[in-house]
């Protein structure tokens, strides 16, 4: 019985040794992934940066206000912020190809999964930031142009403008990124609706003697003798 | 070859039937109905007046009319003149309308007639305002004359009512003036002249596909020449009446005027920012520049407008202008209208830091161009303020005092531009 005991943990550690002698090289091997990843990540990023940096690529993005939005949101200059997107991709991607080296059951798939959810997950982030970017042109125009036409509420225009171009673009990137997409597009579509219904009852209920005045105003202007008494020399600029 | 893209076929073939020419004269046009024919006849009288021997060709580029314009500049036909005065052509005096892509547009109208003078080699060429309509036949040889004494560009100086042309004065004439070291007082110009070397030249520069070769393309003309070292001169023509019904569409005013001309800066900034000699061109018989008719012009709408936009656009404005810029603007936009000045060294700066922010994009360009629209309104309810009792000679010493500012603030811009700011 003794040397059965002895067989039977003599047999067992020679396992254990034989296991462990088969995991040091397959997580040396995953040791070296990882290392030589990060130097291609490293050196991928570099070369991007130089690149994206002679091509002038921030001021591609300059009249766009990116950079301001960028600043706003606390995040690096848009060379830096694609450069550094670059190389975490690469080096997560060797990180995940270094533990497949270790057999880990069902990891595979899983890998397998992940890399194919990658490009997705690149298409929304493109989205968001360009929609983003759209969201703050557009928003800045309509309140500049509200403000030069001596509209009321060019900041609420403002900022409708920018809550539907934000809440189009959330919606298109859950979308891509198929995250309970029917939810979204639900959400989207209850959200515009009520924004919009929201919108026609102000504006066609609070809005009613403006736009009675104004029409009231505009056609008595094509009286000639109400024009004469009513007039008043434009500005000049030019 | 420019000219073959601008240039229709059917257009190409009316000018090849007319021929070498040594003078040409283009009237711009887009639905210009109510004055065009008037200013036609003056320009006629004017070519047969004072160039009788010189072969002539009128070019109209219209930019899409529906009131019938082209068919009035076709019709102001040299049997009328002779007929209404005792001018007799010693030669015949052409007279073409075309209709252009892509407009309307000032600039591309301005790239037709260059490209029509260049293609019928031209010696004199003139552009005329289908608005100037108390444009005198006198005003072809005061813009055309000096030509002949080999000048390049021939510069319009018009007396003007005072409060007229209320950019020009308090923010182009002002700023090009320090910015370029060049005192023009129309730097954007309506009745100019220029000679066929400077056609040539102006029609190959790269710039037609961008903005200024589309809107404000005039005022990018004059200062290109005043960069490139051209023979300038200035002609005083006469009255400049003001329209009925001006185009006071303000944003787009800004665009033309402010806009060209932060974009000029950012192009010729190697040239300006270094120390210039001064380039004042000569003005040839010039008078007293401003008249003094009443005028019934809404200063508390600006003043309210000002105020409304130093609210409104402060996220804005935070972008373009220094905290000490922005702070001042506040300050004067909380006090009362009829304490309220906008002093000239504060818009100054003002301008400067716009300029500056166009050079940087801190935002979208044409964003800053838009956001000094209400700022301009303040600025302008203070000239209307000050110039309200004022005499001819009060207007002048106001806007002279006005240059000056420019000029002593000029620094300020140099530091900014460099970032030492």
């Amino acid at each position: 019985m003794w040397q059965n005991f002895i067989a039977e943990l003599v047999r067992t550690m020679d396992e254990i040794l034989r296991s462990v002698a088969r995991f040091v090289p397959r997580l040396l091997e995953m040791l070296v992934i990882v290392v030589v990843g990060w130097i291609i990540a490293f050196v991928l990023r570099n070369l991007l940066r130089s690149l994206l940096k002679i091509t002038r690529f921030d001021k591609l993005f300059e009249h766009t206000g990116a950079r301001q939005l960028l600043q706003g949101a606390a995040l690096p200059s848009s060379t830096e912020l694609v450069s550094r997107f670059v190389f975490w991709v690469a080096w997560l991607g060797f990180i995940l190809l270094g533990i497949s080296v270790l057999g880990v059951f069902g990891f595979e798939e899983q890998l397998a999964s992940f890399f194919a959810f990658l490009p997705r997950l690149f298409a929304a982030f493109v989205i968001l930031f360009f929609g983003l970017l759209a969201a703050s042109f557009f928003s800045r125009a309509a309140l500049l142009s509200g403000v030069n036409a001596d509209l009321p509420s060019p900041r609420l225009i403002s900022l409708a403008v920018r809550t539907m171009i934000i809440l189009f673009v959330g919606s298109m990137a859950f979308e891509e990124l198929r995250i309970s997409s029917r939810t979204v597009i639900v959400a989207f579509t209850l959200t515009f609706g009520a924004l919009m219904l929201g919108l026609a009852l102000a504006f066609g209920l609070g809005g009613k003697e403006l736009a009675r005045r104004y029409l009231e105003k505009r056609f008595e202007r094509e009286s000639a003798g109400e024009e004469k008494r009513e007039r008043e020399d434009e500005l000049s600029p030019l | 070859m420019p000219e073959e893209s601008i240039l229709s076929d059917e257009f190409i073939r009316e000018l090849i039937n007319v021929g070498q020419v040594d003078i040409l004269v283009g009237v711009p046009t887009y639905n210009d109905a109510q004055t065009v024919g008037q200013v036609v006849q003056s320009v006629r009288a004017g070519l047969l007046t004072y160039f009788p021997r010189a072969r002539s060709v009128i070019i109209n580029a219209d930019g899409g009319s529906r009131d019938g314009t082209q068919d009035l500049v076709r019709a102001a036909s040299i049997s009328d003149l002779s007929i209404s005065s005792n001018i007799h052509a010693l030669r015949t005096l052409h007279s073409i309308s075309t209709e252009y892509e892509g407009g309307p547009a000032s600039g591309i109208a301005l790239h037709t007639i260059l490209a029509a003078a260049d293609l019928l080699q031209a010696k004199l060429c003139a552009v005329v305002s289908p608005e100037s309509i108390t444009f005198q036949p006198e005003w072809m040889n005061r813009l055309l004359r000096p030509l002949m004494d080999g000048k390049d560009l021939v510069l319009p100086v018009y007396q003007r009512h005072k409060f007229d042309g209320m950019l020009i004065r308090n923010l182009l004439y002002p700023a090009t003036r320090a910015v370029y070291a060049c005192k023009l007082r129309e730097p954007y110009p309506s009745d100019f002249a220029f000679s066929s070397a400077l056609a040539s030249e102006f029609l190959s520069q790269d710039i037609w596909a961008e903005e200024q070769g589309h809107r404000g393309t005039e005022l990018w003309m004059a200062l290109w020449a005043v960069v490139a070292r051209h023979k300038l001169v200035q002609a005083f023509l006469g009255t400049k009446a003001r329209l009925e019904n001006p185009r006071s569409d303000l944003v787009n005013a800004m665009r033309e005027t402010a806009g060209i001309l932060f974009c000029s800066m950012d192009s010729y900034s190697s040239f300006w920012s270094s120390p210039q000699e001064r380039l004042d061109p000569p003005c040839n018989g010039c008078q007293p520049a401003v008249s003094l008719e009443p005028l019934r012009l809404n200063r508390k709408r600006l003043h309210q407008m000002f105020v409304f936009g130093i609210s409104e656009l402060e996220p804005v404005f935070l972008s373009i202008l220094t905290p000490a810029t922005h702070a001042e603007l506040k300050r004067l936009a909380s006090l009362p209208e009829d304490t309220f000045a906008y002093p000239a060294d504060l818009w100054a700066r003002t301008v400067y830091e716009f300029s500056v922010a166009y050079h940087k994009a801190v935002i979208g360009r044409d964003h800053v161009v838009q956001a000094l629209v209400p700022l301009f309104r303040g600025r302008a309810y203070t000239f209307l303020t000050e110039n309200r009792e004022a005499s001819e000679e009060e207007v002048e010493n106001n806007i002279e005092s006005l240059c000056q500012t420019f000029e002593a603030e000029k620094p300020y811009l140099l530091e900014l531009w460099d970032g030492r700011k």
